[in-house]
């Protein structure tokens, strides 16, 4: 099979597109259809993805099962993964079966709905696999819409408010990364990813505008693209659109958004920014680990002060994904292996806490905080449930989440470490936040009314879970299973980044032999 | 047979708290129960058949990446087996005497199940306790660390309905992730140097790291000293020592049991085993191990003074454990790591059956903990009295001074805690001498408030509530047999191992595997008379001239003239030694009056307690009376959570609310919508025909926005 990976990329959008097209009204019976349709589309790609996980070569640090054609106005179209996408690829598969399970009580305009998150779907894997820069950005960009249509149609009372803050966060920046694009092809003549990844951009200082600018042209695009990726991440301080949205989207938008968009910013990051301009990287990573230093332990706080659960575990993954930031732009093999595992580990750990939120807010019809206390009472399996996904927010080892925390850390000890000694307080204060919203939650004495009727999960919603435990203990215990795969890949990015830089400053020495 | 021994809990644990609704409660008890006699009895072949070569078994792979490679592997040296028997002996124990004490617990109600929760509880705290003790490398200890934490976390908040417990619950887990903090930065540091984090490596590696100097924060550190200092606060929060405390006392919300295992026997003992652990580092330390005899003394000194005056039965046996982890971390500043090993030991057995006994009566007494509703519960509970006094013997540290016939004569505190105050004597530091005082002086406050604790309970007159004390009763037998087990325990454990622990150097040495020094072989006929001769006691000289008349002539029968000192590499045993560190050895050879001053204190701390509590009931209420402040300010702990309410958790919550509100809402959403000031009007127009149903409308748009750039690209791109 040599075109792999577009089969997996486009089965949601032929099932998305067989709803579309066959599928009328919207009665009992076709809501059923839609959403045992979407079910089998999303759990075919996740069935077909495997192959690739299984022929994937990890020794093999190139991209692998590339696929190559000519598209439309003189654009190529070129797909490919390698150790560090690969996973990406397999997490959004994993992901989309559980999120359509998850969506299985909507009732309004359910084909729309299941053919938003179809489409979605296949933009994120196309921005996992794409090896073009027109066809990343098309996927990158165009993943927006269906995100800003399921939080603008099912989302909650203030959606739209939340929807247009997402959109204009994030395409505000996208508009640089294009212009970046733009500039990077005049450069290289290029649009091809293997090749950019190849050529060297640039690093004469030039002025602009009267400032000069150190690492020139390379600095100047690494920063454009540092404005996407960055609004997508998210880092402090651009991350306010997170806790809006998310408060705002429904469970299974919230899941997306959490588990597998974030991660867009980190892989831009790894597949862009570090890879294509290393020397502009090394300057600008004190100010990454400085922002994420602070991101860690400004969000940590602010998560303590929240009233609302989703707001809460919305602030707690800004400050995970500060590990994610620090992690690669320590830039050694701990430190971005830590970064890509705490990625994963973070989309299975924080879309279970979200369906967490979901189970007790389809029941209660709130997220606030003090409307619940004592639920474990009534509820003894969603607490051992919560329980888990709580601990592993907070980086227990044995969990998935510790090994990303603990590797980012260790990397970044060795470059910064007063990055480091304040990064690493955050295990302080994440065990503060997450264990104190438990308590309000789960803990005590059932004694307000409202809740005295309140239902402990049923079957659908445990087999939900059941994956998501299984991949958190699994990768915990034996993380392995990630980092065998990702390892050679990160290994050889590291080369390839010491080499340019080792480049780099030999011509600076001798230009400053020169003069 | 190790990996049995350390999977056998775990398993337990599984069958029981999953399985219970297959098997039934009771039979999912039994088998947890089963399978911790089972890892018990394994422990003790294990250490009894132990000959002391480190033996390392790999389980499989874990963390890897790069140069760090991690595995889930087994060690096994004389400080791992030690370790082994004390906490599956307490555990299966546990098991034991919780059937009896989790029968009827009246924060449940009926039919509720608790218990099999409970004893899963259990059986995971083992095996992550197991994990931290077996561990090879940083990290799996680490994983015990946590491991163990969680297990606390979940059995102080065991009774859910209780407000208290929920809080005392993440409390005890935050300020030991304060501890981890310090833990994990240690780790980091080590990989750093090291480039790995087996022990082997880390150990071999420990005289070079000696030498390097390392950049932390504003300055410039001997790499070993602040690996030492970051490791030590990890073990100041595991091991509640001063300034990481807090959390003990509070822990005292969990059931009784749990104080027993956790609380008292085990986990707050892996501080004590962490240092012991990376003595070779340990030993290249000296400032910092300064700053851990002073801050051991300083706990130990204090936690007594607080046990002077508390009420509650549980909270007086917490700061008593708080109290002799200072003294075990005291004995491992010193340098004396088989001490520190020594007391950990002892202290399990007897310390364990304190909080039994403890639960004992509380059962016995439907749940009431104020002392001061106790008194003359002797005749009700008979085998309680004489466990708890078994107990009150071993740790206010009864025996028979200067009497040595191959081993002292004494209760097992009194064997390891006089020879903890001798060593700190026998370290002629200066920090070695203020130990010595507050250890003397903590010794006095502890067979004072241990005393008292048994004359408000057992003796005088039944006060409080008529109804609970005509309803008194004795516990029933499975809540006994533990009892008896751990007395046999706290008589026996001192003298028994007396010699492989605290007795001559090459006792010791061959006990936990380390090698001795070739050369002080070939001198040591002529010591007596040419002692000095030795170069490498160069660095003791000075204080141990001061013993040399003692030397020849006391010394409990160790003047033949045979004084080896430990050698080898660090890594060669289960612990290091340091060249010129004799205070082991140096520890037998204290004058007589360092000898029989913890007798005094002890005796005095007895007269005391029996002057105000038996003779003259009426003083102590008059003593608070007269020492108000003092009083109060020992009653409140020292103000230690009143202080931290101020300076940490109301900033902390005040500074999240602020970074929220004014951060977050007022600048950068006010400084981004300022920025889009132009746009927004705009946008709220769209926002109103949004809600009515366009939104496809303007995703078309958004489509066809992206197509046109794209094209535009494209076109101006492709020439």
């Amino acid at each position: 099979m040599d075109n792999l990976l577009s089969i997996v990329t486009f089965t949601p959008a032929v099932g998305a597109l067989i709803m579309a097209l066959f599928l009328r009204g919207d009665d009992e019976a076709a809501q059923k259809n839609a959403k045992w349709l979407s079910l089998i589309a999303t759990g075919f790609t996740f069935f077909v993805s495997l192959f690739i996980i299984t022929q994937f070569d990890p020794q093999d640090t190139g991209f692998q099962f590339v696929e190559q054609r000519d598209w439309v106005f003189g654009l190529t179209y070129k797909m490919g993964v390698d150790g560090i996408s690969v996973l990406f690829v397999m997490l959004t598969t994993f992901t989309m079966p559980l999120v359509i399970a998850a969506s299985w009580d909507v009732k309004r305009r359910v084909k729309e709905y299941m053919i938003a998150f179809l489409l979605l779907e296949t933009l994120m894997l196309g921005v996992f696999m794409a090896l073009d820069l027109v066809l990343f950005y098309l996927f990158f960009e165009a993943g927006l819409i269906p995100m800003f249509l399921i939080i603008g149609i099912w989302g909650g009372a203030n959606r739209v408010y939340a929807s247009f803050k997402f959109f204009l966060y994030t395409f505000l920046g996208s508009v640089l990364m294009l212009v970046a694009m733009i500039a990077m092809y005049v450069d290289a003549g290029t649009t091809d990813i293997e090749q950019l990844l190849a050529h060297s951009f640039g690093t004469e200082q030039f002025s602009l505008l009267g400032v000069q600018v150190v690492g020139g042209l390379q600095t100047m695009l690494w920063l454009a693209f540092f404005a996407s990726f960055a609004v997508k991440m998210p880092m402090w301080p651009v991350h306010t659109w997170l806790p809006d949205a998310h408060v705002q989207a429904p469970t299974a938008g919230s899941v997306v958004l959490a588990a597998i968009l974030l991660k867009m910013g980190g892989y831009g990051f790894l597949r862009f920014s570090l890879p294509m301009f290393p020397v502009a990287s090394e300057i600008m990573a004190p100010l990454v680990l400085w922002l994420s230093a602070i991101a860690i332990v400004y969000t940590s706080l602010v998560a303590l002060a929240q009233q609302d659960m989703k707001k809460l575990i919305a602030y707690s993954s800004v400050a995970h994904m500060g590990y994610v930031t620090m992690g690669i732009f320590a830039a050694n093999q701990q430190g971005i292996d830590g970064a890509i595992f705490q990625m994963l580990s973070h989309g299975f750990i924080s879309g279970a806490l979200f369906l967490c939120v979901g189970v007790i807010y389809d029941r209660m019809h709130t997220r606030e905080i003090d409307a619940y206390g004592g639920l474990v009472n009534k509820m003894p399996a969603y607490a051992a449930i919560f329980m888990l996904f709580t601990m592993a927010n907070v980086g227990l080892p044995g969990t998935s989440g510790f090994v990303g925390e603990f590797l980012t850390l260790m990397g970044v000890f060795q470059v910064n470490t007063w990055v480091a000694v304040i990064a690493t307080t955050g295990v302080i204060l994440s065990a503060a936040y997450a264990l104190w919203l438990y308590r309000r939650v789960v803990m005590g004495d059932l004694i307000k009314e409202s809740l005295k009727g309140i239902t402990d999960m049923t079957p659908r919603e445990k087999w939900i879970f059941a994956p998501l435990i299984i991949m958190t203990i699994g990768l915990g215990v034996y993380p392995s299973l990630v980092t065998d795969v990702i390892g050679p890949s990160v290994g050889a990015l590291i080369d390839t980044r010491t080499a340019a830089l080792s480049a780099f400053e030999m011509s600076t020495q001798v230009a400053a032999g020169g003069y | 047979m190790e990996t049995i021994l350390l999977f056998a809990p775990l398993l337990g644990s599984l069958i029981c708290g999953f399985g219970y609704r297959i098997i039934g409660e009771r039979a999912g008890q039994i088998i947890a129960t089963g399978f911790l006699f089972l890892s018990c009895l394994l422990s003790w072949v294990v250490f009894l058949t132990f000959d002391g070569v480190t033996e390392q078994i790999q389980i499989a792979r874990w963390i890897e990446s790069g140069s760090l490679a991690t595995d889930w592997s087994i060690r096994l040296d004389r400080l791992t087996a030690i370790m082994l028997v004390v906490i599956t002996t307490v555990s299966a124990l546990v098991h034991l005497y919780s059937f009896g004490y989790m029968a009827h617990d009246e924060h449940f109600r009926e039919g509720e199940t608790y218990r099999s929760r409970f004893f899963a509880y259990l059986s995971f705290f083992t095996f992550a306790m197991l994990m931290l003790v077996t561990a090879d490398n940083l990290v799996q200890l680490f994983f015990g660390w946590e491991g163990v934490g969680v297990a606390s976390y979940l059995l102080i908040g065991f009774y859910i309905r209780k407000p208290s417990a929920g809080a005392a619950a993440i409390k005890a887990f935050v300020v030991n992730r304060v501890g981890d903090f310090g833990f994990a930065l240690g780790i980091f540091a080590i990989f750093f140097l090291v480039d790995s984090i087996n022990f082997s490596d880390v150990f071999a590696a420990a005289p070079e790291i000696a030498e390097t100097e390392l950049e932390f924060l504003w300055t410039t550190w001997n790499a070993a000293e602040l690996i030492a200092f970051l490791l030590f606060i990890g073990a100041m929060g595991k091991s509640a020592q001063l300034i990481l405390h807090t959390w003990l006392p509070d822990a005292m919300e969990g059931p009784t049991p749990v104080s027993a295992l956790i609380h008292a026997a085990t986990m707050v003992t892996a501080g004590v085993f962490l240092v012991c652990r990376m003595s070779p580092i340990m030993e290249f330390a000296d400032t910092a191990m300064t700053f851990v005899v002073y801050l051991g003394a300083a706990t130990a000194f204090f936690a007594a003074t607080v046990g002077l005056v508390q009420n509650d039965i549980k909270r007086v046996i917490a700061y008593s454990t708080c109290s002799q982890l200072g003294y075990m971390f005291v004995a491992a500043g010193v340098g004396v790591y088989s001490v520190a090993m020594f007391h950990l030991f002892t202290h399990a057995f007897f310390k364990a059956m304190l909080f039994l006994g403890a639960g004992s009566v509380i059962h016995g007494m439907h749940h009431e903990q104020d002392m001061r509703n106790y008194g003359g519960l002797r005749r009700k509970m008979p085998y309680t009295f004489w466990a708890m006094m078994i107990g009150t013997l071993a740790i206010t540290g009864v025996g028979i001074p200067l009497l040595y016939v191959g081993f002292p004569i004494g209760f097992a505190g009194f064997v390891s805690k006089d020879a903890v105050i001798e060593s700190a004597y026998a370290a002629g530091t200066q920090a070695g001498g203020f130990a010595f005082w507050a250890l003397l002086i903590g010794a006095l406050f502890t067979s004072f408030y241990s005393w008292r604790l048994m004359f408000l309970t057992f003796y005088g007159a039944p006060r409080g509530d008529k109804h609970t004390h005509e309803h008194a009763h004795e516990s029933p037998a499975v809540m006994l047999i533990p009892l008896g087990v751990l007395a046999i325990g706290s008589v026996f454990a001192g003298m028994v191992w007396y010699k492989s622990f605290f007795g001559s150097t090459e006792a010791v040495a061959k006990f936990f595997a380390v090698p001795l020094q070739t050369e002080v072989h070939a001198v040591a006929d002529g010591y007596a008379e040419d002692g000095k001769a030795d170069d490498s006691h160069s660095a003791k000289d000075d204080h141990s001239e001061a013993y040399d008349g003692e030397k020849t002539g006391d010394g409990k029968g160790y003047d033949d003239g045979h004084h080896a000192e430990f050698g080898g590499a660090p890594g060669d045993g289960a612990i290091y030694i340091g060249e010129g560190n004799t205070v082991l050895d140096d520890a037998h050879y204290v004058p007589n009056w360092v000898k029989v001053s913890p007798f005094v204190a002890m005796l005095l701390g007895f007269l005391t307690a029996y002057q105000m509590y038996i003779r003259r009931p009426d003083w102590p209420a008059r003593l608070a009376e007269n020492q108000r402040p003092l009083y109060l300010f020992l009653l409140n702990k020292w103000y230690f959570d009143e202080l931290y309410e101020v300076i940490f958790v109301r900033p902390a919550r005040f500074l999240g609310s602020f970074l929220w509100r004014r951060g977050d809402g007022d600048v950068i959403d006010g400084g981004i919508n300022g920025l889009a000031m132009g746009v927004i009007p705009f946008f709220t127009r769209l926002a109103g025909r949004a809600q009515s149903g366009y939104l496809f409308h303007y995703a078309a748009a958004m489509v066809l926005g992206i197509v046109a750039l794209v094209f535009w690209m494209s076109m101006t791109g492709i020439n």
